[in-house]
């Protein structure tokens, strides 16, 4: 067999099938098993996907939320078993795939318009 | 069978998530099975070990030495012959197969293969010096400099100079057996292995695992203080 073909198959026996499709705009609730004194507990992330980067089992995607005025960005590897689910809360229509820009916005200007029809929905 | 290594070919490097979901860094080896060719005893060689076979081949590829060898030891044409050590008590005889099931998992290993060839190298590439600056009217870019002392009239023998660089055999010590597959005839080793993907590369089992262990546990218990 290909070196390659091994490659691919021992990283797509690794893939979940249950992730929703999703892309940079989109709005996500990532489900985060998280350990805190010995015990596991789901930990809920809510916020605009700013970046989707690498592919297949490295998929990562890039989180931004505002908490108390304060901007957080979290990385969550699409693939890892430390992600209970990932749900899509809203759909954006943004024509860029990666979102920095709104990291210098703030409020109104930070909104992203809902994609209600499906144009900008990924592949 | 207590043979203490195995031939197989480095297939390229991916990830695992391991039970704590934590990603680990794996190269794959293919290590379809060997076949002991020859056995070195004390008696007639010396020392004690197995000479094995790896590498499917066409017939033609092989000279004819090669070919008589393998045919006296009733083996398909191979490609690669090494010999690897094997305990005196053990058992091993010619026709043998040595899977990937010899490792255990946690177990730690040796690899050695031929690592990538860099061609005329540098010095800033082939021994990381510094080199100079690239601006601000430098013209010491990536220059070597001064060969030594100007007293000596002459330059020291082993003096870093540059040169032919990779392409030489290469052992990396201490890596971890993370999975093991022998249905697939896969091996999987945490951290890199020297060569280019499809490279012939050498899995030993690691002579002093033990040392290896407590080494890392002091390293650890240092790091919390």
């Amino acid at each position: 067999m290909a070196n390659e073909t091994i490659i691919r198959a021992i990283e797509n026996a690794q893939k979940r099938t249950d992730v929703p499709r999703f892309r940079g705009g989109d709005t996500v609730r990532v489900h985060a098993k998280v350990v805190e004194g010995g015990k596991e507990r789901i930990q809920i992330f809510e916020g605009v996907a700013l970046a989707r980067r690498g592919e297949g089992i490295r998929d990562t995607v890039l989180v931004r939320k505002v908490t108390n005025g304060v901007g957080v960005e979290r990385t969550f590897l699409v693939h890892s078993p430390r992600i209970d689910k990932i749900e899509v809360i809203r759909r954006g229509s943004v024509r860029r795939s990666k979102l920095y820009f709104l990291r210098d916005r703030v409020g109104k200007a930070a909104r992203i318009k809902e994609d209600r029809n499906g144009r900008f929905a990924d592949k | 069978m207590s043979i203490k290594g195995i031939l197989g070919r480095k297939v390229g490097m991916t990830q695992l998530f391991d039970e704590e979901g934590k990603v680990v860094p794996v190269t794959v080896l293919a290590v379809e099975p060997n076949v002991v060719t020859q056995v070195r005893t004390v008696e007639t060689d010396g020392y004690s070990a197995a000479q094995v076979a790896f590498g499917e081949c066409r017939v033609d590829r092989l000279t004819r030495p090669e070919q008589g060898h393998l045919r006296a030891a009733g083996v398909q044409p191979r490609r690669h012959l090494r010999e690897f050590a094997i305990q005196a008590d053990a058992t091993v005889s010619v026709g043998d197969v040595i899977t990937a099931d010899i490792f255990a998992i946690g177990e730690r290993v040796v690899v050695s293969g031929t690592s990538k060839g860099k061609g005329f190298a540098g010095v800033v590439k082939r021994y990381h010096f510094h080199g100079g600056d690239m601006t601000h009217g430098s013209m010491v870019h990536r220059k070597p400099q001064s060969g030594g002392a100007t007293d000596a009239a002459r330059t020291f023998k082993g003096n870093k100079k540059p040169g032919r660089m990779g392409g030489e055999r290469v052992t990396q010590f201490g890596l971890k057996v993370v999975r093991f597959d022998v249905a697939d005839n896969l091996l999987f080793v945490r951290g890199a292995v020297p060569g280019p993907d499809g490279a012939l590369v050498e899995v030993t089992k690691a002579r002093r695992a033990e040392k290896v262990k407590v080494r890392v546990e002091t390293v650890r218990s240092s790091k919390k203080k």
